[in-house]
């Protein structure tokens, strides 16, 4: 009994000093092929992000985001293990190394890039915040708003952000305040505001719910910053860079054209060199990653571009219908980059 | 010549205190106080259920395979029948769904079997249910065994999932539990002390942290490479939670057992185990019957606290397909289908419990 209990003790001192300084174990590539499935931790329910369908398949930008991954690393999409996962929980069990990747439209912020040992690998989608007003109104700028009655969830930063604008712009407004978003929705539907207030990719989902979607428009200010992206642990750089190149091969089809429909067309028949080395032909495919060489094929083939993914998942083939925005291509007038694969 | 008297027979009594009338008269219009709180409470039924009829039955909308197919008059109930598998079964793989049927099916049963008066064998047929079955279904469940493909517990879900957490927080509580309760009442000054740390220890913390803790804190403190199971912390969290109460409730009914009973079996020369197994305890898990069967009610009900950790229970998934793109705002027709699972459940149990207690009123 008192052996026991002082080998505990000892174990679980030893492991509180391996996390004071979150040095957790290397090589999670290794061990996501040895392991034979991807641990992707996702939100437990965000319109068009993740959420599951009729079946109880998991959907959306963050889950085709895990899927792309596997895609990569196993040439197989649907080697995912989803964690669903709270937002108080996501950080210790990317921490506790109880899954590889956190893909759960987590803003990217300095504290929890430093503080938390985690690494940001991109931005999968510039959210912000923004304004819903109905059409009738006729506004079309926010600078139109003064004296306007807000409809906001309490106790957001929705909420904060607001009165910056505002007296930064040196307006006024009235806020009606609701406890959640679905009522703040309601409020705004029976008319006790004339806008509704909130991250935009939230705004798009909660215009669905209104009795006529499509009476109400979305402004084009977006007035705080909210970069969502996919997480890692920090100090596993080999991980790092497979997670943020996956991504980017999706962004560099995105700019070259190559969708999962045309991607076999484009291998066989392409000259133009960025396709050839991007579908895996030329250049050092896979092994500085150590990966299979047509790990963004498969990504391509089984996931499709990132103009392929936002689309379906939140865009015109979704019933959000968000308009790609800051999240276009930085060729077409949004801030979507990604550095050249060779 | 001896007259016989025969008296005249009773009048019926008067219209108005039999019958319908009589009745209404008696119950509903007593006093005028009562007529009025009759008709206020008529015209409030009156308000709200005609609505409700309206909203839920009459104008609710059935068929279909997509959210057009709702007129958004009434519910919307093709929201949950597309979904029902998913909510049965969360992300239980569509080709090994004969798995879990197979064990409802079997625990169904069971439970008849065990239900039905007069069939012999009830006590292996109870014992086969206790011991043996809740393997069977694990393996059923897990599979690994005999050429079934595994399906891993983060694949397990729904109603299926919430079924499990609580008959396995109820099969681990009960004896743990009557352990418990027979330790805080011991004479023996070490299984007293730790009965009460375990119990006051367990009461002390509310579920949610039990849980948060078993989910956040505890894959913290293990060694590398050791990593417990999601739901089987959570298993073990709950079981242990649930047999703090367990225990309360149980020594409540050691209580109510009089003295003279634990005397008579010592005069018998029982041992202490005989004793209590076949004169005090049978007596003691009588008498507390409503609050055994309230304490797993209860339990039933706080398995969907496990929500917060990840796990999607009947609720969780219900919540979660609220966020599907192409469903949303059928938040109340979810709601209120995992409402009325709960509480036909909740109800059952309560029924059964009120039969037991019917039965086995064998005293006085």
């Amino acid at each position: 009994m008192k052996k026991y209990s002082i080998s505990t003790i000892s174990s679980i001192v030893t492991c509180l000093l391996m996390l004071s300084g979150f040095s957790v174990q290397a090589g999670t590539l290794d061990e996501v092929k040895k392991r034979g499935t991807l641990v992707c931790g996702v939100s437990t329910g965000l319109p068009g992000f993740s959420s599951t369908d009729e079946k109880g398949h998991w959907k959306g930008l963050d889950v085709d985001g895990c899927r792309a991954i596997a895609a990569a690393v196993f040439g197989d999409a649907n080697k995912v293990k989803y964690a669903p996962l709270n937002a108080k929980e996501r950080f210790t069990a990317l921490q506790s190394g109880e899954i590889d990747v956190l893909v759960r439209g987590t803003t990217w912020t300095k504290h929890r890039d430093t503080a938390l040992g985690l690494n940001f690998v991109g931005v999968n989608y510039y959210d912000g915040q923004g304004f819903m007003v109905p059409k009738k109104l006729g506004i079309t700028s926010a600078k139109e708003l003064d004296g306007a009655i807000f409809c906001i969830h309490a106790g957001t930063t929705s909420e904060l952000n607001l009165a910056d604008y505002f007296a930064k712009n040196n307006m006024k407004y009235d806020a009606v305040v609701f406890d959640t978003h679905d009522q703040a929705a309601k409020g705004f539907e029976a008319g006790r505001c004339d806008c509704l207030t909130s991250d935009q990719s939230q705004l798009y989902a909660l215009r669905t719910q209104l009795s006529k979607p499509y009476d109400a428009v979305i402004l084009k200010e977006i007035i705080s910053k909210e970069p969502l992206g996919p997480v890692v642990r920090q100090g596993d750089d080999a991980w790092f860079n497979v997670v943020r190149w996956t991504f980017f091969a999706m962004i560099n089809a995105d700019e070259l054209g190559v969708t999962s429909a045309n991607v076999d067309a484009m291998k066989r028949r392409s000259v133009n060199p960025a396709i050839r080395r991007l579908v895996g032909l030329d250049g050092d495919k896979g092994q500085s990653l150590d990966l299979p060489d047509d790990w963004s094929y498969q990504v391509i083939k089984q996931v499709g571009n990132y103009a392929e993914v936002f689309e379906r998942n939140v865009g015109k083939g979704s019933a959000l219908r968000i308009r790609r925005g800051l999240n276009a291509l930085w060729k077409d007038g949004g801030i979507q980059y990604a550095p050249p694969m060779r | 010549m001896a007259v016989v008297h025969t008296p005249h027979p009773d009048l019926p009594p008067p219209m108005i205190s039999v019958g319908v009338v009589g009745w209404l008269r008696r119950n509903l219009f007593s006093t005028p106080l009562n007529s009025l709180f009759t008709l206020g409470s008529l015209y409030l039924l009156y308000l709200v259920v005609p609505p409700m009829v309206n909203w839920a039955l009459l104008d609710a909308d059935w068929a279909g395979t997509s959210r057009e197919a709702c007129s958004g008059e009434g519910a919307c109930w093709v929201f949950v029948r597309l979904r029902f598998l998913h909510f049965m079964v969360g992300f239980y793989p569509e080709s090994e769904l004969w798995r879990p049927v197979v064990v409802f099916g079997l625990a169904g049963l069971l439970l008849l079997y065990l239900l039905l008066k007069k069939l012999p064998y009830k006590s292996y047929v109870a014992g086969f249910g206790i011991l043996v079955f809740p393997f069977i279904a694990f393996f059923l469940f897990y599979g690994g065994l005999f050429g079934l493909p595994v399906v891993e517990t983060h694949q397990w879900g729904g109603l299926m999932l919430t079924l499990i957490l609580s008959t396995v927080g109820m099969l681990f509580a009960m004896p743990l539990g009557t352990l418990l309760a027979l330790g805080r009442r011991s004479s023996m000054a070490i299984p007293r002390g730790l009965s009460v740390v375990f119990i006051e220890l367990w009461r002390g913390v509310p579920l949610i942290t039990v849980l948060f803790m078993s989910s956040v804190l505890l894959p913290l403190f293990m060694p590398e490479g050791v990593r417990l199971d999601k739901l089987l912390r959570a298993l073990i969290g709950i079981s242990l939670f649930q047999s703090a109460y367990m225990a309360e409730v149980i020594r409540s009914g050691l209580q109510s057992v009089p003295h003279g009973q634990y005397e008579a079996a010592d005069a018998l020369g029982l041992s202490y185990w005989k004793a209590m197994l076949l004169i005090i305890l049978p007596q003691a898990l009588k008498n507390v019957i409503p609050g055994i069967v309230n304490t797993f009610i209860a339990l039933f009900k706080d398995t969907t606290l496990v929500l917060i950790i990840g796990l999607f229970d009947l609720l969780a998934t219900v919540q979660a397909s609220f966020t599907d793109s192409k469903w949303l705002g059928f938040s109340a027709e979810g709601y209120i289908f995992a409402g009325f699972v709960y509480w036909l459940f909740c109800f059952s149990m309560s029924r059964y419990s009120q039969y037991l207690e019917k039965k086995l009123h064998t005293g006085h």
